[in-house]
């Protein structure tokens, strides 16, 4: 399992290295040079030079790739454009907002997938089963915008019992900041739930039909106890596994959700950096986002192969 | 209800093993029993009247073949049901209690301590996540043991069914063990609480023969051991026949013939039985003795409404009064019943395969076909080399039938992925077809040598693409090898499907539209498609009911008198290798111990290891032969042993020279080779039936 751990660490770092290129790349490919781009068609050559010299970005491209990619490893991300300020100090508040957002969605939406996926398999093909499957891929099939919309309509503007923004006012308590938030994570929960709970349904069935499942039962043993013991612990393999893919989602998802509700978090800071052409910050916030996948990839294959005893040791023969 | 069943408990240790025909009081009765399984709202009939008992002590044997609802009456007597099983009438009875009445609690107490079964495939039985330990544990803590005292008692029990290194195996999870060792755990949970009945549902089918005898020997210890009472589901006749006291012959969902195995297995009265018996290869026999019996037509289909004999389809006897009442069950001497009306000449079944003896080849002297000279394979597993096959030589010749046998991790199916070019062997082997060197890769190999070797595969489902019609399937062989098109290419595929019997109707359909027996000739017509030289057959009919197997082995058998083909049969089942082949060779640890024509292989004198092999199988009847048990497992191909591979398990040990030295692969009588320290004279010696039972020299002294 060392050696298997080991090698999904170095894939890890092989793809956050693709990514660094593919990043940096993205940025300096674009025609006319990076002054000219911020600064604009009408601006002084005299400036546009200037400014390049500043970004450091009359360098040759290999040169500047090596300097950002240095600094990024040593954490030093440069200084943003916009708002004139460590790329890094940036990131790290608005990933402090996000992981509040992205964590209580994922407290709500795991367990409620999980248990609706364990319910529509004990309930294969009868009434309840349909209704989860059905409701959780509709409301999953449905965009996050939209549901962020409904769910500002529905409880902020007609019944009146939530905020419409996420972000509280500065110094709330725990509480309040959590009421805040409810609304966005709901979006993000009605997108999510449908995939975590077919996932679930489908590893609760494989198992439910499973030979050792029979063998449990057999043994005289209580079907509450079967279904403890002996399904459970198999089914949720698969789970674990997409649980932590959508976390990747998840951070896609922000992007709008924090639009929408106006909520300073990583996703709403990458969408004004785009928007501003504040590559540094791009750049940075990119990579951070990478890191945070491969990190959530890397955590789940670890916790798979710990739930599986077939990775852990190797076979017999 | 647990004084109950304490005291038929206390009858059942008392009660001696009775002769057939007395009445006595019986663990099981299932008495009339029917069951359907609801399809679209509507009953389909799958269980259509069983009643059968199963007494104090006694063994017996349920067999049918394929979707008779052998597995649905087992799992019916613990009422482990799909949801959608209807039962409709009758009970089943263990210890006296009907099974169809029991509340949740009996009904757990029943399945821990009354019942238990054992499984086709333990591998699939056994929890992946869980230790060993703990899962036989568990059945313990069922009974409210402590977890301590259900970790020592579970240990005992591994001790019980002969496991050599228990705390080993309690630590170890189910993959980390073989075959036979996962089997003997499932055994060790299902004694554990000294049940009144063991169900033993195809407990051995997937097991090698060596492996499958000792699992066997190990339940008949146990059995006499306990006093346990077995029912055992199978559809090989032999092993009922050596297992079980009575035996019930199971068709449709009816029990159509019953009686004590003896009996019904050497005068059978029922025209499905016969037709049974008949499809197997007997003992000893080889296509020479001519085509085997097969029973034409598909069993019904669950659901069928069928007014008279449930066989009446398919039997060669039938009369009008079988299509429009159903035969009541006739009685007849020695305590046995049949449902025909014509039970009396069900032996004058007219057989199905009527034709000219097919000769065996005469087999040529001339350039072998296929040369293999030092062929090795190292497969390297996580950085240590592991041999999968060790200087292997041989030559396959022109229309012969050669049979490869071995147990499984012998090497068998990587030599056919060498020949095939799916695997590379090591550098220095050679391989020659019609004396030009075959490359090592298939991508290197120029067209007409892909043409000359194909492969026929276990499993016909698998290896035909689900998406494409039959007739694209044969097609696209047809252009994939010989580049046929447009009519040319038509004329062929239904040339073809008429050689292997494929009705034309059939070429329209898809793989999964067809049965098992049907899609293996598919897969046959597809390997004939570019006129082969070599088709290597990788157990092609170990997936297949043994009436479908008749039919298939007769398929083979027919095609390589009409075309001259050669093949490479691979099979565990030694009786179908026998039939089948015109020489065999023996594989163990990927070496090769013994090569010669099928019948002086069989009939010996043998190496040890293939008459390990052969005493393994089990036989129909008419044959007592001395058991030689091979103990232990077939050692780890990463550190064989020194000297012969085979010493650590031969009952033939002659001492240091076999510690130390390989023997050669030498020529011990003409065209019969044995790799072995003892000379043949003395192997004819020992292994000639003995006058008395004598004692095997190097039995471990259990």
């Amino acid at each position: 399992m060392g050696r298997f751990l080991l090698r999904r660490f170095g894939l890890a770092l092989v793809t956050l290295w693709l990514l660094s290129i593919i990043v940096f790349v993205a940025a300096h490919v674009f025609p006319g040079d990076v002054g000219r781009r911020i600064l604009g068609p009408f601006a002084d050559p005299a400036a546009v030079a200037s400014l390049n010299h500043q970004l450091g970005t009359d360098q040759p491209i290999l040169s500047q790739y090596w300097s950002w990619l240095s600094g990024a490893v040593t954490g030093h991300l440069g200084t943003s454009l916009n708002y004139r300020d460590s790329v890094a100090s940036l990131l790290g508040r608005a990933i402090g907002n996000s992981a509040k957002l992205g964590v209580v969605a994922f407290v709500l939406v795991v367990p409620l997938g999980i248990l609706g996926g364990i319910v529509a398999a004990l309930n294969r093909d009868r009434f309840l089963d349909r209704f989860i499957t059905v409701a959780g891929l509709s409301a999953a099939v449905i965009p996050e915008f939209v549901w962020a919309i409904v769910v500002i309509i529905l409880f902020g503007v007609v019944l009146r019992v939530l905020p419409v923004t996420a972000q509280a006012p500065e110094g709330s308590g725990v509480l309040t900041q959590l009421e805040y938030l409810i609304l966005p994570a709901i979006a993000l929960v009605l997108v999510l739930f449908g995939y975590i709970a077919r996932i679930t349904r489908a590893g609760m069935i494989e198992a439910l039909d499973a030979d050792y499942t029979r063998t449990a039962a057999l043994k005289g043993l209580s079907w509450a106890t079967v279904i403890r013991r002996h399904v459970l612990r198999n089914a949720l393999l698969p789970t674990v596994a997409v649980v932590a893919s959508q976390t990747g989602y998840l951070i896609g998802g922000l992007v709008v959700i924090e639009l929408i509700f106006n909520y300073p978090g990583i996703g709403y800071l990458l969408f004004t950096a785009a928007q501003k052409k504040d590559f540094p910050l791009l750049q940075g916030g990119v990579m951070f986002v990478g890191l945070v996948y491969l990190t959530a990839t890397l955590l789940a294959d670890i916790a798979y192969s710990l739930l599986n005893p077939r990775i852990r040791y190797g076979s017999a023969e | 209800m647990d004084s109950s069943k304490a005291s038929n408990a206390g009858i059942a240790r008392s009660v001696p093993p009775a002769s057939v025909g007395e009445v006595r009081d019986s663990v099981l009765e299932v008495d009339d029993f029917r069951l359907a399984f609801q399809v679209r709202g509507r009953d389909r009939n799958a269980i259509r009247g069983v009643s059968f008992s199963v007494g104090r002590n006694d063994s017996y044997g349920l067999v049918g073949e394929s979707g008779c609802g052998k597995s649905t009456v087992a799992l019916a007597i613990v009422k482990y049901l799909p949801r959608n099983a209807h039962i409709q009438s009758g009970a089943i009875r263990v210890n006296g209690a009907d099974v169809f009445q029991m509340g949740n609690a009996e009904l757990r107490r029943l399945r821990a301590t009354t019942v238990s079964m054992v499984y086709q495939n333990p591998g699939a039985a056994l929890n992946p996540a869980i230790r060993v330990g703990d899962q036989v544990a568990e059945t313990f803590r069922v009974s409210g043991s402590h977890r301590a005292e259900a970790l020592a008692r579970a240990r005992a029990m591994l001790v019980k069914v002969q496991i050599s290194d228990p705390d080993g195996v309690m630590r170890r999870y189910p993959h980390q063990l073989s075959g036979g060792m996962q089997q003997r755990v499932v055994i060790a949970m299902a004694l554990a609480h000294n049940p009144a009945l063991l169900i033993l549902d195809e407990p051995t089918t997937g097991l090698d023969a060596t492996v499958e005898a000792e699992v066997l020997d190990l339940i008949v210890a146990l059995r006499k051991e306990f006093g346990i009472s077995i029912l055992l589901i199978s559809h090989n006749l032999g092993l009922v026949a050596r297992m079980c006291r009575r035996i019930g012959v199971l068709y449709a969902g009816r029990l159509v013939e019953e009686g004590s195995s003896d009996a019904v297995l050497s005068d059978p009265r029922h025209p499905y039985t016969v037709g049974l018996l008949r499809a197997v290869p007997r003992w000893g026999t080889s296509k020479s003795h001519g085509l085997l019996d097969t029973i034409p037509g598909l069993p019904p289909a669950i659901g069928a409404n069928i007014p008279g004999c449930v066989f009446a389809d398919r039997c060669g006897l039938v009369q009008d009064i079988c299509q429009q009442q159903e035969p009541q069950l006739f009685e007849l001497d020695g305590g046995r019943t049949s449902r025909c009306f014509f039970h009396e000449k069900a032996h004058l079944l007219p057989t199905v395969e009527a034709g000219p003896k097919i000769a065996s080849r005469a087999l040529a002297v001339g350039a072998p076909l296929v040369r293999v000279e030092h062929l090795s394979k190292t497969f390297r597993q996580d950085g240590h080399p592991v041999k999968g096959v060790v200087d292997v030589s041989l030559s396959i010749r022109p229309g012969e039938a050669l049979g490869l046998v071995g147990e499984s991790g012998s090497g068998k199916t990587t030599l056919a992925r060498v020949l095939l070019g799916l695997t590379p062997p090591d550098a220095g082997a050679t391989i020659d077809i019609e004396g030009k060197a075959l490359r090592p890769q298939i991508s290197d190999r120029p067209d007409d040598q892909i043409r000359a070797l194909q492969m026929v595969f276990q499993n016909p489902g698998g290896s035909l693409n689900r998406r494409h019609s039959v007739r694209r399937i044969i097609g696209r062989a047809l252009t994939r090898l010989i580049g046929l098109a447009g009519r040319a290419r038509e004329q062929r595929i239904l040339e073809l499907a008429q050689s292997v019997r494929l009705d034309r109707a059939l070429l329209d359909l898809w793989p999964v539209q067809l049965s098992g027996g049907l899609k293996q000739r598919v897969a046959i017509a597809r390997a004939f498609a570019g006129e082969p030289r070599l088709v290597i057959a990788d157990e092609p009919t170990s997936a297949l009911d043994v009436s479908v197997q008749a039919a298939i082995l007769n398929l083979l058998v027919k095609l390589q008198a009409d075309k001259g083909v050669t093949y490479l049969f691979i099979s565990h089942d030694l009786g179908v290798v026998r039939y089948l082949s015109d020489r065999i060779a023996v594989l163990y640890l990927g070496r090769l111990m013994e090569v010669g024509d099928a019948e002086t292989v069989f009939q010996g004198p043998h190496h040890p290891y293939t008459e390990a092999l052969l005493s393994a199988a089990p036989i129909l009847k008419g044959e007592t032969r001395e058991r030689i048990r091979l103990h232990g497992e077939i050692p780890n191909a990463s550190a064989p042993p020194s000297g012969c591979v085979f010493h650590t398990r031969c009952p033939r040990f002659i001492g240091d020279i076999c510690v130390k030295e390989e023997p050669p692969l030498a020529e011990q009588e003409p065209g019969h080779f044995i790799r072995c320290h003892h000379p043949i004279e003395e192997l004819r010696r020992m292994q000639r039936p003995a006058p008395a039972p004598a004692t095997v020299p190097g039995e471990p002294s259990r």
